[in-house]
């Protein structure tokens, strides 16, 4: 697939991946054996038929092929480009175990853009059900649940504390790699549904579920994610120049700080930033901190690379833009100068046993602090479920860190009528599970409402 | 959008905006805030409810033109209308049955004071009210405090109107006196909360401040907004605003609200710039 040059493209927020070519995609489409038993699809966690999509795309029929993803995926241009496919759909792909797997992503990708390009159409939709259903939060999880309750007929009240709708897809995953003119077209497709968005909503506070289930919503749906930035709470992270990597990318992408002054909210990015994790989340900053005028930027995490829980990919394009990976060493404390960040002091770390999680423990050296000279620091060290929700009904049972405890097949929560899934449920995790657990969801919802569920 | 019903100006750089947000105004309390956003290239910036009326379905805010929005948003006559508003945000002021309490506004945060004393007063307390100002023209909500106050007091820094001072002037005079006073709330700038801090700490009384620090989505998820409070970082807009005022790292709120000090400038100069083009 094309790309931007490295070079290039750390000076724009434009979209690094340029996507397929026609005679590309139909080339690619062609490797497809078209399996009888569809490995791919089973790994998806929404479960497309991709050998049913990527044969039209061989006769050349894009919108149709567009049409097949969208029977089971809302928002196949999104997912196309930030779902992990290496460990989802092309990790059961036949040719991979011999070769390389089709490029079922790029492949999606491309259809959806073809799509947008020529005209979304709206399904014709079945009769009102004359049932309402809440969905709190429009990330991915709350929009597969509203765009399939839509589907069915349901009357669907979408409502998003933040002024635009999309959670993490808006204000986290930067431009560069999801423009949010995509996001937007995919969100308006919904809202063709029939799905009614309330933004500046804060359900919490403005209404509490109780309050909607009062209100003649007959079922609510949970989406609120996993917003809650956490700190290490180490000495000096109340210093200027500390962001969460959450500020930072809000600041960047929902609110378009990269436009200032042409947009109204700043940020401020020195010379050398550091950015502290090893996620997808950091990779991001990492990029948005470069692109934000930083002259070097540090990626600090405590394990080895081979640890990291960032794509592969990820991690090879921040390389290739020049961030610099300082791996087996964490921050210890953060030294400050008037109020600012001066310095970094980090102690380096080797790898001992694995732990719980498979991945080998880090185990900090005595001894081997060291200082780096630092104005910006992005802790991107992971996530906590939002609280307020759990806080302002009583009934709700909460697990680990405040996750909402719910039947992971289902969604089903402890309190009757009211579903959750996404990040609320199982912590930070990717879109394309959210959208799993949404779509499990909306389906647990329709046979609640039709009384088919006892 | 949410409409501007009516728009006052206090004085000449602090101005009033009753605004129709019906479902916020339902739910509002004392001591809660809202985040609006004039358009779509706008910032989000915090706003401390100075007054609801749920039978209008209105909320007032109160605020002074400090730069670039806050001066935008003057610009905006009655019957225009703001693109987002958010609330309400925050947790609700600590309103029960304390005995004597003391409210002290100072400058712009009179309008911010005066539904936390209306509260603590319906709530049975005995309510002394010490606002202040630079001078006798950008005072403000005279009336307002009065009527909800037992004994009221105005001080400016010029003598133009009331005692000639600062509002920490009469709370000393209270608390030599020998007066029992049971709970101090104080909201204004940071130095003058301080200052009040630092005056009943040593008497042991209960007070209560409400921070300003910036914010961006005012709803816990980016912690811009972290203050230190005790032992612990807390997040203004989900755990305070109110706090133990004896708890706050003050210095600290100082320094973070000058972090964008730089950008603030070249925001309202490009703005300046923009308008005389325009």
């Amino acid at each position: 697939m094309r790309t931007q040059e490295p070079n290039v493209r750390i000076h724009n927020f434009d979209e690094v991946a340029l996507g397929y070519t026609e005679e590309q995609a139909v080339a690619e489409a062609e490797r497809c054996l078209n399996c009888k038993k569809k490995p791919c699809s089973s790994g998806c966690p929404v479960g497309v038929d991709i050998p049913g999509f990527i044969e039209l795309i061989k006769e050349r029929d894009f919108l149709g092929a567009a049409k097949k993803v969208k029977e089971s995926n809302n928002l196949p241009a999104i997912c196309g480009r930030v779902c992990p496919q290496e460990a989802q759909c092309e990790k059961y792909c036949a040719l991979g175990k011999k070769g390389e797997s089709v490029a079922i992503g790029r492949l999606e990708r491309f259809v959806a853009d073809r799509e947008r390009e020529c005209g979304v159409e709206t399904p014709p939709l079945p009769e009102p059900q004359g049932k309402k259903v809440a969905v709190v939060g429009s990330g991915p999880a709350g929009l597969t649940v509203a765009a399939d309750l839509a589907k069915l007929g349901y009357g669907v009240t979408m409502f998003e504390a933040l002024h635009d709708p999309g959670g993490v897809l808006i204000y986290g995953i930067p431009q560069f790699r999801l423009p949010k003119e995509i996001v937007k077209g995919e969100i308006d497709y919904i809202k063709g549904l029939g799905v009614d968005l309330k933004v500046d909503s804060l359900i919490g506070r403005i209404q509490s579920v109780d309050e909607l289930l009062a209100d003649g919503y007959n079922a609510v749906f949970i989406g609120t994610g996993a917003g809650l930035p956490n700190f290490m709470n180490i000495p000096g992270e109340n210093l200027n120049g500390v962001y969460s990597a959450n500020e930072f990318l809000t600041r960047t992408n929902l609110m378009k700080a990269y436009q200032f002054p042409e947009y109204d909210t700043p940020i401020k990015v020195g010379k050398l930033a550091a950015v502290i994790g090893g996620g997808n989340v950091a990779m991001d900053s990492a990029r948005c901190a470069l692109r934000l005028g930083a002259e070097e930027v540090y990626i600090i995490y405590r394990r080895s690379e081979k640890e990291m829980p960032a794509r592969a990919e990820e991690i090879e394009h921040a390389v290739e833009e020049g961030v610099k990976l300082n791996l087996l060493c964490a921050p210890t404390r953060i030294i400050g100068e008037d109020g600012w960040v001066k310095a970094l002091e980090c102690i380096k770390f080797e790898l001992g046993e694995a732990d719980e999680s498979g991945r080998r423990r880090p185990v900090p050296i005595e001894g081997s602090e060291f200082i780096m000279e630092m104005d910006t620091v992005v802790m991107a060290i992971g996530n906590s479920p939002n609280p307020l929700i759990s806080q302002t009904t009583p009934d709700l049972e909460t697990g680990w860190r405040g996750i909402l405890v719910a039947d992971p097949e289902t969604g089903l929560t402890t309190k009757p009528g009211v579903y959750a899934g996404g990040d609320i449920v199982t912590g930070a995790a990717t879109v394309i599970s959210a959208m799993g657990a949404g779509k499990r969801a909306a389906a647990a919802i329709d046979r609640y409402l039709k009384g088919d569920d006892s | 959008m949410y409409r501007i019903i009516e728009r006052k100006d206090l004085s000449s750089t602090i101005k009033l905006m009753r605004i129709a947000a019906p479902e916020i105004a339902k739910k509002a309390q004392a001591g809660q805030f809202v985040i609006l956003r004039i358009h779509d290239h706008g910032e989000r910036i915090p706003m401390t409810i100075a007054d609801f009326d749920r039978a209008q379905g209105t909320i007032t805010i109160v605020f002074q033109v400090v730069g670039k929005s806050t001066e935008e948003l003057a610009t905006l006559k009655e019957g225009e209308s703001i693109l987002n508003f958010l609330g309400p945000l925050g947790q609700p002021s600590e309103i029960k049955k304390y005995g004597k309490a003391v409210c002290i506004g100072g400058g712009v945060g009179v309008a911010p004071i005066y539904p936390i004393a209306r509260a603590l007063h319906e709530a049975g307390n005995q309510v002394i009210s010490i606002i202040g100002a630079r001078n006798e023209k950008m005072l403000f909500y005279e009336e307002e405090m009065n009527s909800v106050s037992d004994h009221f007091h105005i001080v400016t820094d010029d003598g133009s109107r009331g005692n000639q001072g600062l509002v920490t002037d009469i709370l000393c005079d209270l608390l030599e006196s020998g007066e029992q006073i049971d709970l101090v709330f104080a909201i204004g700038p940071v130095p003058m909360m301080r200052a009040v801090a630092e005056l009943t700490r040593g008497h042991g009384i209960k007070t209560f401040v409400s921070l300003n620090p910036i914010m961006v989505d005012g709803t816990g998820m980016c912690g811009g907004c972290r203050v230190s409070v005790g032992e612990t970082s807390k997040f203004a807009c989900v755990d305070g605003p109110d706090f133990d005022a004896h708890q706050v790292d003050f210095d600290q709120l100082l320094e973070r609200q000058k972090m964008y000090c730089q950008e603030e400038q070249d925001s309202k100069e490009h703005w300046h710039q923009c308008k005389c083009r325009g």
